[in-house]
């Protein structure tokens, strides 16, 4: 099994290989390709090819769009990305998503990338406290923003009452969508304590302080799809946060 | 993705002479033009951030409502005022996307949506007027399912995808540009336009003016009016047909209406006709079947999609009846 070397993606994704290759055990360090060869390291290095081929190598795009070589040229910009309480002065491509910046960069792998085109809720973040998919963001346009990934919801060892209630209610199967599934439900709870309603509000007509319903969290939460199906205990997760929440 | 150069506008008019540049863009929420920079449907060369220019504000009294350009989708949708008066805007809004994508997506942007026709979304099919003119159009003999029924052109089947825009076209809105040779207003039924042969322009916005806000004119709907959206599953997805309905109501008998359908045709499809024939009627599922067939004349179905033109009329109807019993007050 052969890999194209890094070093052959062009300049811009050069920091996100060198980044990953230094997160990667020391007997991986000189080279991607090794016999002993990890899951995790293969998971990462096709993470970054297919990165590479869905950010659009500069190539690529100037093939397809036949603008000129200089709107080919890639453009960074300096910026600040206060990740979970702590800050991070980064220099980006201004195409990184924040997915991208997160995972690639800052090498925050919890957030997820599914469809990379908020149909899935997968790479869901809170952006100063608000959940926004973060594969439709750009990491520019988050500069100076307070980002809370699922690695900044536990207080050390202990849980935070939506993730424990995702575990007591044993509320996911093979776990991918999960991260974006409580960063989405610690937002819906916040956001319900502040009244907001949904559209099975007005369809139920309680557009005052709605009760948490099955409903409504179910409507609540259809911005993260999970391929398992494992609906109904997720349903029962954010029933019991929200329950704890205000006893 | 093509590289592009991004730059921060504080100031309407700052941003308006920064767009000048060739290629460049404004940039809200992001939730429609990212997707399709990834899709290299859109390749602009400049993006100017409009999203820090403070147009973040409502102001709702008794002879209308101003919403900002900025307003977050999900803001505008619980804003104590708009909830109360427009709820027809709050629960279209809610109708739309998921809650991450409401928060994001902004006033302006929602307005300035692209449409979901498949063959526009997928630069793997070559023919695609609004993509590139000239080209052809994919969905006239292709799976057109979810296509227009009315208002299009044989250059163009595709529909306008907004919830926000049925309503405000409903409500008759205003929608508030600034540019180059100054300000100017442009009611909601003139803002979209039809695909003709110039499917490529979606609205009559011009590519270096801005949105700085929608006007409402005094609620006259709050106590009846009703969102219906019919679609493929129960949330995050894309209206077949949609209708927003509101009611002026003295007892039974109807004032006036506000009806628009969405999922249909290439802009919100307001219909004055429906509109007219319910002043001074009683309510009843005839009076209502009736506006149903004058809002949904001249449809066109074409290979997949003449379903629509019934589930229209039945989802008028339905909207219509439940705006009149006023379960959303």
């Amino acid at each position: 099994m052969t890999f194209p070397a890094c070093t052959d993606i062009e300049n811009p994704l050069e920091d996100i290989s060198s980044t990953s290759q230094s997160e990667q055990p020391d007997s991986h360090k000189d080279s991607v390709v090794d016999t002993e060869f990890s899951r995790r390291t293969f998971v990462k290095t096709t993470g970054i090819l297919s990165a590479a081929l869905a950010t659009g190598l500069p190539q690529l795009a100037t093939a397809q769009d036949g603008h000129a070589a200089a709107a080919s040229t890639p453009h960074t910009m300096s910026l600040t990305l206060k990740v979970n309480g702590t800050s991070r002065a980064l220099t980006l491509d201004t195409r990184t998503t924040l997915l991208d910046a997160l995972r690639e960069t800052l090498a925050l792998t919890g957030s997820k990338k599914g469809c990379d085109h908020g149909q899935c809720g997968a790479c869901t973040v809170l952006v100063d406290g608000r959940r926004i998919n973060s594969c439709l963001t750009l990491a520019v346009t988050a500069d100076g923003a307070e980002i809370t990934t699922i690695e900044g919801l536990a207080k050390g060892d202990t849980l935070h009452p939506v993730q424990a209630a995702f575990f007591d209610h044993d509320a996911f199967q093979c776990g991918y969508c999960t991260p974006g599934q409580i960063c989405s439900a610690v937002a819906l709870l916040n956001e319900h304590k502040h009244g907001a309603l949904s559209a099975v509000s007005f369809e139920t007509g309680s557009t005052t302080k709605p009760e948490l319903t099955d409903n409504e969290i179910r409507e609540r939460m259809s911005g993260n799809i999970c391929r398992c199906a494992a609906y109904p205990n997720i349903v029962a997760a954010v029933r019991a946060a929200s329950k704890g929440a205000t006893a | 993705m093509n590289p592009f150069n991004y730059q921060r506008a504080t100031a309407p008019d700052q941003a308006v002479k920064a767009v000048s540049a060739s290629g460049a863009k404004f940039l809200g929420g992001g939730t429609n033009l990212v997707d399709l920079m990834k899709y290299n449907v859109e390749h602009p060369t400049t993006l100017i951030d409009v999203t820090h220019i403070p147009f973040d504000q409502i102001a709702v009294n008794s002879t209308n409502a101003v919403i900002g350009a900025g307003v977050r989708n999900s803001d505008l949708a619980n804003h104590e005022g708009i909830r109360t008066n427009y709820p027809l805007l709050s629960h279209a809004l809610l109708s739309g996307a998921s809650a991450q994508l409401r928060n994001m997506a902004t006033t302006g942007g929602n307005l300035m949506q692209r449409t979901r026709c498949y063959y526009f979304m997928d630069t793997a099919f070559p023919a695609c007027n609004k993509r590139t003119p000239g080209s052809g159009c994919a969905a006239i003999h292709g799976f057109n399912r979810i296509h227009a029924i009315l208002g299009a052109s044989n250059e163009c089947i595709a529909v306008n995808p907004s919830d926000m825009s049925v309503a405000l076209a409903a409500l008759d809105a205003t929608v508030h540009v600034t540019g180059p040779n100054g300000k100017r207003s442009i009611p909601i039924g003139d803002f979209h336009r039809l695909p003709g042969t110039t499917p490529q322009l979606d609205t009559n916005l011009k590519p270096d003016e801005l949105i700085t806000a929608v006007e409402l004119p005094a609620s006259k709907f709050a106590k009846h009016s009703y969102y219906l959206k019919v679609r493929d599953r129960q949330s995050y997805a894309f209206a077949l047909v949609s209708v927003a309905a509101g009611l002026e109501m003295d007892g039974n008998t109807i004032q006036s209406a506000g009806l628009a359908l969405g999922g249909v045709a290439h802009k919100p499809w307001r219909s004055p006709e429906a509109e007219k024939f319910l002043v001074g009627t009683i309510v009843s599922p005839d009076a209502f079947r009736k506006a149903a067939d004058l809002a949904v004349a001249g449809a066109v179905p074409r290979s997949d999609n003449a379903f629509k033109i019934e589930l229209a009329k039945q989802s008028i109807v339905r909207a219509l009846t439940l705006a009149a019993q006023g379960v959303q007050a």
